[in-house]
């Protein structure tokens, strides 16, 4: 008996789909492609060639490298020819972004941050106009691409090119390997602009077989200062909480490995560590080593000696000549420029790190946080990847061990180590806004945005420790929910919700060491001027990096 | 406390004034509040945001005023305009060897209206007055805040002016500017585009600054007990010498569209450099090359 | 501007021959703190005029907790506030309470 025959399954479709789309392209640019070089002009006419409707696409679109000329020219394509688009992109930076979907070019988005325009990704996702996928953090992103959302085609940008297609992407580097990568390996095209065209490129970044096609940008690609903070803002009640991470923190755990998230109180903390830390003898015991942006604060303390190696996301403009002068401490190519890469240094800053430590806007009563307000649709970024314990761990290192003793007394299971998780606020924001609430807006948003879960950026159960102008509240000592109520009360200040505490079972907690105060931890808060910072102005990190660093013209008198 | 630029006007004078020797004029117990900002529903300030009294500096018995820049940015209202005119009056009558002004201000306070101009007018009236009685004015600039409006033209009739690189002295401030010319003409945000038009290193170049220091207060207490020891005369020739000389500077310099233009006209081979010079350096260099 | 003012008593007299002192800027963030001497006066009397209106009750708390921390007694605290945090608001008066009662 014979069944039917099946017709034979083919299984090179994504290849034989890329050689028809290069055909096209070929047919339609004819001398304006050289290779894998296209002109710019023939941009717009390159993009309706190679993308067909419903495609995945990333455009790059990270934290502070935009390849805003290939963004700019999809938003120019025909929307006959291209259209119901699948964003894949870590970050929506720039408007042209969101002007794919307004004009219908794109559908459907996932994406990890969208900070500048957060607000008016709000509204086209509540006008229907883009239906969001999923918000995801960086590295579960990065590793959606290897799986499900995989690009087919990706829009980087990278500092030169030579006529292979080779890429330099130098300081930079950011998301650009693991785009490329992911794209070109299932037979997915990578287009890159380029600042520059040359004969030989100071390293290769990315070699020419991931690479589809170059172009050579009008202008060069923009990138934001994001990781700039002005000493000069830093007010003295950041320096005392500074000092309590410090001595309350980093020197009884012996914090050697590290992110800070980004703002003026981890700011704070850097400007210390040559003056305060080392006045406590701490150098060469704590914060050696970090995954963590090439910061301009972090110069003294570098300078001090107190850093011996830094991995990085991405860099930061001015900072360049800087690391160039030092190599051993930055992940420096042959060729002495600094190379970042986002998806390994959050590798770094989930597992490697034992301690993360940054600031927030909104903590509840069970020590959950959230950066969400009404009317934005923000996203996570990386904090969540550093902000939790990484369950999966299994190295051990004194401080992540130390942690994990506190966490676990009286648990029946088996011992683990614990990652050190700090959330550090003051308790009233501007406009005396509370930074203790007793219900997160995340709620609300989740509620108003349609969202399947809460926008919540760091767990309570992944947050060991709670830092205020009042003191430090160890979550790890608590014995139960009730108690990690009160601690948080304990520090939360005047706000509704440290006014509603309860006195004596606050008072109890300060004697088992559960809440500590400055005083209790030996400091004078008479100390906590801003006289105690390594630098007081951006011309004094210019001074401590010998010249070297240049700040962008925004943050200079000169 | 070293930094000039990041002490308030009582820690300035606490780090400049001979220790122990302030005795202050009209404190904050005395509440000399801004009557003004009361009926506008503003926050006052006890000594309406400016220290005055009577100290030694070097030894030198002098009468000071400080302005507190971030009290209103400094501005000066009825009450301010008062205790300074009235200092600058009791010096006449003083064994003094001179005034210290430490002017950190954006000029007349807009919320006084008349009251606040008519009080700048006293102030720059009760210089000159003080000066022709042969008692040097010397007026320190270094602060956030720059001196600016009807108080720049104060300061520009006191004997001498002490500024660090982080000051600024001028009239109108770089937002009016813009806003009254457009970004085309100025664009205020362009920080090193203000400095190089209004800060201290190209006062100093212009010669309307006559000592630069760097931003330490010991280095200002330093500078003006020197400029006080130098004395003044202002009589009619000095007043003439004084236009004879703006006049050739107009000639000189009024084509030019930047202030980098003018430190090339003056001599300096890297005009672009001179705002990365340390103090030392640039004060060394000039003393060939200044216009004054 | 919402003005407020608190008495708190029991405290033990502040040094005879203490002079006033004044902290703090009245800039925006910021806030003034003058106390001065009132020999005799069984009580901390406490006068405050601020920007920030409708916080009566923390402006309470934050004072109470000062008179705990020092239990001055004839003294008189007056402050000119331009919205200054609680943080900033104890900061100045602890300051403010060093310098009345630094011997000099």
């Amino acid at each position: 008996m014979n069944a039917p025959m099946a017709l034979p399954r083919v299984w090179n479709q994504r290849a034989q789909g890329r050689v028809r789309r290069l055909e096209r392209v070929s047919a339609r640019l004819g001398p304006r492609l050289a290779g894998k070089v296209v002109e710019a002009d023939a941009v717009v006419a390159l993009l309706e060639e190679l993308i067909e409707p419903g495609d995945r696409v990333c455009i790059e679109g990270n934290n502070q490298k935009q390849a805003d000329f290939l963004a700019r020219a999809l938003t120019s394509v025909d929307v006959a020819r291209v259209h119901d688009l699948h964003i894949v992109q870590s970050v929506l930076a720039l408007p042209e972004h969101l002007d794919v979907f307004e004009r219908g070019i794109a559908s459907r988005l996932d994406f990890s941050f969208s900070g500048p325009q957060s607000g008016r990704l709000a509204k086209l996702a509540g006008s229907g106009r883009l239906s969001i996928g999923a918000i995801h953090t960086y590295l579960e992103l990065f590793g959606r691409y290897f799986i499900d959302l995989t690009p087919d085609v990706a829009l980087v940008a990278a500092q030169a090119a030579d006529r292979h297609g080779n890429l330099y992407t130098g300081p930079n580097t950011e998301d650009t390997p693991v785009i490329a990568e992911a794209t070109a390996f299932k037979s997915g095209l990578v287009v890159a602009q380029v600042n520059e065209l040359v004969d030989e490129l100071p390293r290769i970044d990315i070699p020419s077989d991931w690479v589809g096609f170059v172009v050579r940008s009008p202008a060069p690609h923009y990138i934001e200062p994001l990781f700039t903070r002005d000493p000069a803002k830093i007010s003295e009640i950041q320096v005392l909480m500074a000092m309590m991470a410090i001595k309350g923190i980093y020197a009884p755990y012996g914090v050697e490995r590290l992110n800070h998230g980004i703002g003026f109180d981890t700011a704070a903390i850097e400007l210390l560590l040559p003056t305060y830390a080392e006045s406590l003898g701490l150098r060469g015991k704590i914060c050696r080593h970090w995954a963590l942006n090439p910061h301009p604060t972090l110069i003294p303390a570098i300078e001090a000696g107190f850093v011996e190696s830094i991995h990085s996301f991405g860099s930061e403009l001015g900072m360049e000549e800087y690391m160039r002068a030092r190599p051993d401490v930055f992940f420096t190519g042959p060729d002495g420029s600094m190379r970042s890469n986002r998806a390994f240094c959050q590798t770094a800053g989930h597992y490697a790190c034992d301690m993360f430590i940054g600031s927030t806007l909104q903590i509840d009563l069970c020590g959950n946080s959230s950066t969400a307000t009404l009317g934005r649709i923000a996203g996570f970024g990386g904090a969540p990847n550093m902000g939790s314990d990484a369950r999966g761990r299994r190295h051990a290192t004194p401080a992540w061990l130390a942690a994990g003793r506190e966490a676990h007394r009286g648990d029946r299971a088996p011992p683990r180590g614990r990652k050190l998780v700090v959330q550090m606020v003051e308790t009233f924001r501007e406009h005396m806004a509370p930074a203790f609430v007793e219900r997160l807006d995340a709620w609300e948003l989740a509620e108003s945005a349609n969202m399947a879960l809460p926008p919540i950026m760091i767990y309570g159960s992944d947050v060991t420790h709670i830092l205020t102008e009042e003191g430090i509240a160890n979550l790890l000592l608590c014995r139960d929910d009730e108690e990690i109520e009160q601690a948080i009360r304990g520090i939360a200040g005047y706000t509704a919700v440290g006014l509603a505490r309860d006195r004596r079972v606050v008072e109890n907690l300060r004697d088992r060491g559960v809440i500590r105060r400055a005083e209790d931890l030996g400091i004078d808060k008479r100390d906590a001027t801003r006289d105690l910072l390594a630098a007081r102005s951006i011309k004094d990190l210019v001074r401590a990096s010998g010249g070297l660093y240049q700040p962008p013209k925004r943050f200079r008198s000169w | 406390m070293q930094s000039y630029y990041e002490a308030n006007a009582r820690e300035r004078l606490d780090g400049l004034l001979d220790p122990g020797t302030f005795r202050e004029i009209l404190p904050p117990v005395a509440r000399t509040l801004s009557p003004h900002l009361q009926a506008l529903d503003l926050p006052a300030a006890f000594d309406d945001g400016i220290v005055i009294g009577t100290a030694k500096l070097e030894g030198l018995a002098v009468l000071v005023a400080a302005q507190e820049g971030g009290f209103m940015g400094g501005a000066v209202g009825e009450v301010q305009g008062a205790k300074i005119t009235g200092l600058l009056e009791r010096a006449r009558n003083a064994e003094v060897a001179g005034i210290v002004l430490l002017l950190e201000t954006g000029g007349v306070r807009l919320q006084e209206a008349n009251a606040g101009l008519i009080a700048v007018s006293e102030v720059i009236r009760a210089i000159c007055a003080t000066r022709v009685a042969g008692i040097p004015v010397i007026a320190a600039i270094g602060g956030q805040y720059g001196c600016f409006g009807g108080m720049g033209i104060a300061a520009a009739c006191c004997t001498g002016i002490v500024m660090s690189e982080e000051g600024r002295l001028g009239l109108s401030g770089p937002e009016v500017i813009e806003t009254a010319h457009g970004v085309e003409e100025f664009d205020s945000r362009d920080r090193a585009l203000v400095w190089r038009t209004v800060g201290g290193k190209h006062r100093f170049l212009l010669g309307d600054c006559d000592v630069l220091v760097d931003d330490r207060i010991d280095a200002f207490r330093r500078a003006i007990a020197q400029a006080l020891r130098e004395g003044d005369r202002l009589d009619l020739d000095a007043v003439e010498r004084e236009h004879a000389l703006l006049q050739r500077r107009v000639d000189r310099f009024g084509g030019y569209d930047d202030g980098a233009d003018i430190w090339r006209d003056l001599g300096f081979p890297d005009p672009e450099n001179v705002p990365l010079l340390a103090t030392d350096a640039l004060v060394a260099i000039s003393q060939r090359l200044r216009a004054a | 501007m919402e003005h407020l003012e608190y008495r708190f008593d029991g405290g033990r007299p502040a040094t005879a021959g203490s002079a006033a002192r004044i902290v703090g800027v009245v800039a925006s963030g910021n806030l003034e703190v003058l106390i001065e001497p009132v020999p005799g006066d069984p009580a901390c009397s406490i006068a405050i005029d601020t920007a920030a209106k409708g916080f009566g009750e923390i402006w309470q708390a934050v004072m109470a907790d000062f008179f705990a921390r020092h239990r001055l007694a004839g003294i008189r605290v007056s402050i000119n506030d331009a919205g200054a945090t609680p943080a900033i608001v104890a900061l100045r008066l602890d300051q403010a309470i060093e310098e009345f009662t630094r011997k000099r």
